[in-house]
């Protein structure tokens, strides 16, 4: 196992969560790559998500104005806005060209907004490129573990 | 069906809860009423359950709900449609827990008893208890009287109602001008958002003819999306209008130049479409359909309310369940076109995300205004819920009433027809 790699990819996406828990949200869109794609499927199932409806397939437009709408503060769903706290572990590279790094972990984000705590557990997976000595995300997959379920308002960035 | 036991002993008249210009505020916070509307309404009238692209094959099946209680879709080997009542005629165990899919038949996970597509009892293990005790052709699985207009499926529990066309009345042309948006390829709805929030019904039902909301509460989508579409969206001062349509049902006409999706196929393509379009003429795609797929991408410019349970809304079909007096589960169907260019459906697909479901940039704003009622109506139980706006413009239709786009008319068409049905 290659443990530089994983302790890389793994303070890599604490990283990440820590932005997003704080609302660095600036420094995160630059974590991408141009065309990188951010996901949240329905069916657990789904392979060709942008060919089926998912909860959130967001290119980088889409993330620029997602942001906007959690700071701008037009939007009662965001304002006050609901503090996080994620917790993310049993990182594992599951591929590793040289390039491109596949990594899967866990994610548990705790939510608190208006009288109550919700939380939501899901799997990511990662594709990173590697960056100089750092990564870029090309892919974020969350699979919420009861994405096919009714869910209530989500108005953080998971 | 026969009720043994009746179910609902309102101590209150629920006439007297509704006026011609307000409702009280006990519509949102009575338990005794939600379980009088179950029977009344849900248990009493036609209720959406499907859209036939839902089920398209020999023994396609969704389950869902009519009001609390389940049932299953499924398309028999014959191709007709039945809604079944998911519980098993032996000890009342549920035949089928998925959301979807394929099957031959339905098999009771308790003791094995077999169901047909159509409901009927086929088998039954170790029937030698039984004896000569049973007839298998007594414990079919209850199927329920079915009828379907424009692709949408219903079912009622009642066989002395009305026929499904009949109650829908006025609301049928708006259904047919509703499909054109599956420009040609007819209308497939391959997914949905599903949402729950702590507010009763009524306030989702009321929210589907409510123009007045939407620049306040969408403020954050409007500045989400193009300069284009931000001009359509301004509605509220707008030529627009919303129809009461009988029956409860009502249209908010939003933008009137979407009214009929094949109409104006001649006028120039808005700058939004203009890549879609080059995208589109490039797979081949013969001018004149080009312009037809264009213009039906984006929706239509009104919202249908067909009372009680299902809109066809702009782009999309609204449906609502009713869960407890304070929860409602809704449901957001995305309709695209049924073998129609991957990239209009692209488009469509984007477009729902975008406002809809518990990350759109609209529902969750939707369902804190909602939230925000129910909380609110817990205080000032003498208190009336106002449904005035529009009232002095209100003029007589040739299908209803009719009055300005952001008038509560369909409100009150819906209140009218929930006290008719209640005091029945």
């Amino acid at each position: 196992m290659n443990l530089q790699l994983l302790q890389e990819v793994t303070a890599f996406i604490w990283q990440e969560g820590d932005m997003l828990d704080h609302g660095e949200y600036d420094t995160w869109l630059n974590l991408w790559t141009d065309k990188g794609t951010y996901i949240i499927p329905i069916n657990p199932k789904e392979t060709d998500f942008e060919n089926t409806l998912n909860y959130a397939y967001d290119d980088h437009h889409m993330r620029e104005l997602r942001v906007q709408r959690l700071i701008g503060g037009e939007s009662i769903s965001t304002s006050p806005q609901p503090r996080t706290v994620r917790t993310l572990s049993r990182f594992r590279v599951l591929g590793d060209d040289g390039m491109n790094v596949t990594v899967r972990c866990a994610q548990n984000v705790r939510e608190f907004r208006k009288e109550s705590l919700k939380f939501y557990s899901a799997d990511l997976t990662y594709e990173l490129i590697r960056a100089g000595d750092s990564f870029k995300i090309h892919r974020k997959l969350i699979s919420l573990i009861n994405s096919d379920d009714a869910l209530a308002g989500i108005g953080y960035i998971l | 069906m026969n009720n043994l036991i009746p179910t609902v002993n309102l101590t209150v008249d629920p006439a007297d809860l509704v006026q011609s210009d307000r409702v009280h505020t006990s519509m949102y916070t009575d338990a005794q009423l939600f379980d009088a509307e179950l029977e009344k309404i849900f248990y009493s009238t036609w209720i959406w359950v499907a859209h036939e692209s839902e089920i398209p094959d020999n023994g396609s099946y969704k389950t869902t709900y009519i009001g609390k209680q389940p049932v299953i879709v499924v398309r028999d080997r014959k191709k007709d449609v039945h809604v079944l009542l998911n519980r098993c005629r032996h000890r009342g165990a549920t035949v089928c827990e998925h959301k979807k899919g394929k099957t031959n038949s339905f098999v009771c996970p308790y003791h094995g008893w077999g169901y047909a597509l159509d409901g009927s009892l086929r088998g039954i293990p170790h029937p030698e208890s039984y004896a000569d005790c049973i007839d298998k052709s007594e414990l079919p699985m209850i199927s329920l009287r079915t009828e379907s207009y424009a692709g949408m499926i219903f079912a009622t529990f009642k066989d002395d109602i009305e026929s499904l066309e009949d109650y829908l009345g006025a609301a049928k042309k708006w259904m047919d001008l509703f499909m054109k948006q599956g420009a040609g390829y007819g209308i497939k709805v391959p997914g949905e958002h599903r949402f729950r929030f702590p507010g009763n019904w009524k306030i989702q039902l009321e929210n589907t003819t409510d123009a007045y909301h939407f620049p306040l509460v969408h403020k954050s989508f409007l500045s989400s999306v193009d300069e284009e579409t931000m001009a359509l969206f301004d509605f509220v001062k707008g030529p627009g209008y919303v129809e009461d349509l009988g029956n409860g049902h009502s249209v908010m006409v939003m933008i009137p130049d979407l009214i009929d999706l094949e109409a104006d196929l001649d006028k120039p393509i808005p700058e939004r479409f203009e890549a879609l379009a080059a995208e589109l003429r490039d797979e081949g795609i013969e001018e004149q359909q080009v312009r037809r797929i264009v213009r039906a991408v984006g929706g239509t410019g009104f919202n249908l309310n067909l009372f009680p349970n299902v809109a066809c809304s702009m782009a999309f079909f609204r449906v609502l369940q009713p869960i407890s007096v304070t929860e409602t589960e809704i449901h957001h169907s995305v309709i695209t076109m049924d073998g129609g260019p991957a990239v209009a459906n692209r488009y469509r697909l984007r477009l729902h995300e975008h406002f809809q479901g518990p990350m759109g940039f609209g529902t969750p704003d939707d369902s804190e205004a909602w939230e925000r009622v129910q909380k609110g109506a817990s205080a000032g139980e003498d208190l009336w819920i106002m449904l005035n706006r529009g009232l002095p413009g209100e003029q007589p239709s040739e299908d209803g009433l009719v009055s300005d786009v952001s008038a509560e008319t369909g409100m009150r068409a819906a209140y009218q027809q929930w006290k008719k049905m209640m005091s029945a």
